[in-house]
């Protein structure tokens, strides 16, 4: 689905063949593989193509993701290059200063990688598992919800509501993550409920 | 945006105002480019700095940041005056003939039913004269003098070219330049496109600016129509998606309501939902809220949704405020009544006005949530950074845990883009590490809360106990059952109404789009404006077919436009009274004697005739509002107000300051400064390198713009002896940052009232984590005060001080 082997990749590398064996054919053997092991491989080759779109501005330019190994078969997938998408027809395969150095943002040694925690009054992030992080989450809402929760109001009309704790959503996770979310924060009753479309 | 990126190279005229396109949308830009070079339109450039946009433009015109109102009333009045108005569409699609009641009056600066102790107004008279046949009142003469188009006429009236340019500080014969390019586009064949962005939203009076510019794009004849609009420029891949889905205090998914707490029942909470036409024959398509609201209820709690519970309507949160926005929810906090908060992809420490006051709320937090990519300042607010993040790390007793989720490159899902296109995307890539799903760690949130109330009990649990979960993997739902649950699916086997033995649609299946949601829990859809994104055809936001018949710009076929793939919201509009298109080439839909058709979906019913069905059907009235009734709180008409700090007092109300209903916290009130102490009009905006404060987690864009800096001009570089390249300290009454000096030819004095003002402009990147060097944001300085309506903060005009110093300490 939306993914091939790269074509151009294909014929770059055919391309670095043919010009080996021309240099080869003039009788400069050495030079032939002094030449070949200069060339970098075409980086491209044999990487797995993935449409997507730019995460920044809503312009929401089409890009191309190359990655070597196949999600879709179970395989670990390394991006290595991003690109604009010229079947898009808003951005033609063009990109800005932001789009043109994607693989920086998905690569940025500052993405985050394990649930960390910090202690009250603590200077460091300690490192937690997803288990203790959760359960953490789970019981620190239950008991602020058990104490806090308002049923009625003085007139004794339902009005269900949470209001010491708050969630503030995204701008760039996807139509369904912000649905699920929708689902999960309303059901508690939580009404500090907004996103960064109010700024 | 009401109309799409791809449509702007149909224009004639853009009209950039309130953003930066070039600047900040590069490649939707190219489209304005585009439209230059191949239909010869012209750019127009209205903007405090001389921007990139502005580089390319056409004609540009200087104004001062927080005076756009005053700008576009004298636009409007030049229209009256000169007769530039497109009278047939005027008089066929807006109110201008409705009469308005008696009682309604607009008296130096502030409308009828102002309560200064309450900030507030009762909105009882701004309403039309309603007929004893229950209809309003029009006079198709316009001779009634409280008929929209008098009152309209007399509102503007103040604001001449003289007074323009007193507030503004736009010279005169620049505003009358552009009024004239702007007034010609009130020909049928001539069309204006608006490209703004949170230059027009940040403001204390940021919805009236759009609205101003709405009424001009109306009384130009230029809603509906290809190349015009009012094309909102939204700064995040996905701020379109996240408010159709209504993830704020106040809003349910599609635009629909939290109740408040007078709407104690559902019977009360409809009652005030019947959107029953104000005019004959009229559509009101809201009239269908109660479909979109139950079909909710049962999209998040199936057979718990019953009739005999009203569809589990005390299931939702009653509101006793009009919203807890971010500023209401962090002034809460800083007064110590918020315990916990999460922080999903969102970076208030940088975000949110006044720095020193987000500070002091989170440090007052029991424990702090934060989900992101990357690392975020805000998951690290206790950290000291010395002079750039100066807190006192022992004293802070919040508890902070940080979750590692994915980014874009490694999810599946649909984006919304500023044009309303739902684009599905594919994972390309494996996470980093352990970072997980946002949809999986909100599973396991929902799922631990669950079985904790399973065991425990607990107050009212039966919303999170019976919320729909339904999921193949109850761990993590995938994005295709979400989008389907979000188009909508038949509870229960649909039958034809008028045929009980024609069957619409087998239980179980997905309805074709929102037409067939039905009020009797028969059916479900989690976001009825995006029913038809995902039905029994597949995943329609994951086409792919770029084709463009005849080169209109819609490109129908590649991917989906909400709604019903609607790629021009009013697009009836596009047609005379008969139903042929204003301009023959740019035809978008057509009335053949029985139908409507033609490019693009039609955003009316196919049969209503032209003749008699207004093109804007969400409206009661079938028409368009030049005078909004009591739709918005400060007022049917726009009025200028000068910025909560503004370097010159207000000249046509001089005792109102700031906008007179924007809601502003006690607490605040001190910090509001006036110009004897802090003479400069600030404003801030974003640099092409960048985005907001995830670029400079990257080496490439940290690079291309490396160091945080302010822009001013040559004159009060020279008044202040601040030398180019030179580092200077800037400060308000809330906060200071220390930057370097870009002493610019793009900024020049402006003569405002007789009072030299000057511009500093503060670019937003910077902060204390990622590859780039430490610096600053504009929210160290800025007010905490919103926007009267939507509560959007002030963050393009406010007041500064600046002098030279030396650079910071490094650490």
């Amino acid at each position: 689905m939306n993914m091939e082997l790269s074509r151009r990749g294909f014929l770059k590398a055919a391309g670095v063949g043919v010009a080996g064996s021309t240099l080869g054919a003039f009788g400069f053997p050495e030079l032939e593989a002094a030449e070949a092991a200069a060339i970098r491989p075409f980086k491209l080759t044999n990487t797995m193509e993935t449409r997507n779109t730019c995460p920044y501005c809503s312009v929401a330019c089409g890009i191309i993701m190359y990655s070597k190994g196949d999600l879709r078969k179970g395989e670990t997938a390394e991006i290595v290059h991003i690109e604009g998408d010229a079947d898009h027809p808003t951005n033609r395969g063009t990109l800005c200063p932001k789009g043109a150095a994607l693989k920086d943002f998905v690569k940025a040694e500052t993405r985050l990688k394990t649930p960390m925690m910090r202690k009250p009054g603590s200077d460091k992030f300690e490192r937690v598992s997803w288990e203790q992080a959760l359960d953490r989450i789970a019981r620190l809402m239950k008991d602020d919800r058990d104490a806090n929760f308002i049923a009625t109001n003085q007139a004794g009309v339902p009005v269900n509501r949470w209001t010491t704790v708050g969630f503030l959503a995204a701008s760039a996770t996807t139509n369904e993550t912000a649905y699920l979310t929708y689902k999960v924060v309303r059901s508690t009753g939580i009404v500090a409920f907004d996103n960064q479309a109010r700024v | 945006m009401t109309n799409s990126w791809t449509d702007i190279r149909n224009t004639d005229l853009v009209v950039i105002m309130g953003g930066n396109a070039a600047e900040a949308h590069p490649c939707g830009f190219k489209w304005v480019t585009e439209a230059k070079a191949n239909r010869g339109a012209k750019l127009i450039v209205v903007d405090p700095r001389f921007t990139r946009s502005a580089s390319v433009s056409d004609f540009y015109a200087p104004i001062r940041q927080g005076t756009d109102i005053a700008f576009l009333l004298g636009l409007i009045n030049y229209c009256i005056l000169n007769d530039k108005i497109q009278w047939q569409y005027v008089k066929a699609f807006t109110n201008v003939a409705y009469i308005v009641k008696e009682g309604f009056a607009y008296n130096d600066g502030l409308f009828t039913g102002y309560d200064e102790s309450k900030r507030d107004y009762d909105r009882s008279t701004w309403e039309y004269e309603i007929g004893p046949d229950g209809f309003a009142v029009v006079d198709d003469t316009l001779q009634n003098p409280r008929c929209v188009w008098n009152l309209l006429k007399a509102h503007v009236a103040t604001y001449t070219p003289e007074m323009v340019e007193r507030i503004c500080g736009t010279p005169k014969d620049k505003f009358l330049k552009v009024a004239e390019m702007v007034s010609e586009c009130s020909s049928p064949t001539k069309t204006m496109t608006s490209m703004y962005a949170l230059g027009w939203t940040q403001h204390s009076k940021g919805s009236q600016n759009i609205r101003a510019m709405a009424m001009l794009q109306l009384l130009l004849g230029n809603i509906g129509v290809r190349g015009g609009g009012m094309n909102a420029l939204r700064g995040h891949s996905n701020i379109q998606g996240l408010t159709d889905i209504g993830l704020m205090s106040n809003l349910l998914p599609g635009y629909l309501n939290i109740p408040v707490e007078r709407e104690a029942d559902f019977a009360t909470y409809m009652s005030s939902r019947a959107f029953k036409p104000l005019r004959p024959n009229q559509t009101s398509y809201w009239q269908n809220y109660k479909k979109f609201f139950v079909s909710f209820q049962k999209a998040m709690w199936g057979d718990a949704a019953t009739v005999q519970n009203d569809f589990a309507y005390q299931y939702l949160p009653k509101l006793d405020v009009p919203a807890y926005d971010v500023l209401r929810t962090f002034e809460m906090m800083h007064q110590g009544k918020v315990n916990g908060y999460f922080c999903q992809g969102f970076n208030p420490l940088l975000a949110f006005p006044n720095r020193q006051k987000i500070t002091e709320s989170l440090s007052k937090l029991k424990w702090l949530v934060t989900m992101d990519p990357l690392e975020t300042e805000t998951a690290r607010f206790w950290e000291n950074h010395g002079e750039y993040n100066n807190v006192n790390t022992a004293s802070i007793q919040t508890e902070v845990i940080q979750l590692p989720t994915t980014c874009f490159a490694e999810e599946d899902g649909a984006l919304v883009n500023s044009g309303r296109w739902l684009q599905w995307h594919w994972a390309g890539g494996t996470p980093p590490g352990e970072a997980k799903h946002d949809t999986w760690i909100m599973a396991q949130i929902h799922l631990r809360l669950r079985a904790l109330y399973e065991k425990e009990g607990g107050p009212f649990p039966d919303p999170m106990l019976n919320l729909t979960w339904n999921y193949k993997d109850r761990n993590e739902p995938s994005a295709e059952e979400l989008a389907r649950e979000l188009n909508g699916y038949a509870v229960e086997t649909l039958y034809d109404p008028a045929d009980a033995t024609k069957v619409v649609l087998e239980k179980g299946k997905q309805v074709v789009n929102f037409s067939v949601l039905r009020d009797d829990g028969t059916t479900a859809s989690g976001c009825w404006i995006y029913s038809g994104c995902f039905n029994e055809a597949g995943n329609n936001m994951a086409r792919r077919d770029n084709s463009d018949p005849d080169d209109t710009g819609a490109y129908p076929n590649w991917t989906f436009s909400w709604p019903l793939n609607r790629r021009i919201l009013y697009n009836r509009a596009s047609a005379d009274l008969q139903g042929n298109p204003w301009d023959p080439s740019r035809k978008l839909i057509a009335w053949d004697g029985t139908k409507w058709s033609g490019y693009d979906v039609p955003d009316i019913a196919p049969n209503a005739k032209p003749d008699t069905v207004g093109p804007f059907i969400m409206n009661q009235e079938g028409v368009s509002r030049l005078f909004a009734r009591g739709l918005m709180r400060d007022g049917p008409f726009p009025v200028h107000y000068e910025p909560f700090e503004a370097p010159i007092a207000n000249v046509i109300a001089p005792k109102i300051r700031g906008n007179p209903v924007a809601r502003i916290f006690q607490s605040d009130v001190a910090q509001f400064a006036t110009s004897d102490e802090f003479p400069y009009a600030a404003t801030s905006y974003r640099l092409t390198e960048h985005f907001h404060y995830w670029t400079k987690h990257n080496r490439v864009n940290a690079t291309l713009q490396p160091e945080f800096f302010v822009e001013i001009s040559e004159q009060l570089a020279a008044e202040k002896g601040i030398a180019h390249g030179g580092w200077v300290r800037v400060w308000s009454k809330r906060g200071e940052v220390k930057a370097k000096a870009v002493v610019t030819k793009r900024i020049k004095p402006l003569m405002c009232d007789g009072k030299p003002v000057h511009v500093v402009g503060i670019p937003l990147h910077w902060g204390f984590t990622g590859a780039a060097r430490k610096g600053w944001g504009p929210n160290s300085l800025t007010p905490f005060v919103g926007d009267a309506n939507i509560e959007t903060p002030e963050y393009k005009a406010f007041l500064v001080n600046i002098e030279p110093t030396t650079a910071p300490v490094a650490v």
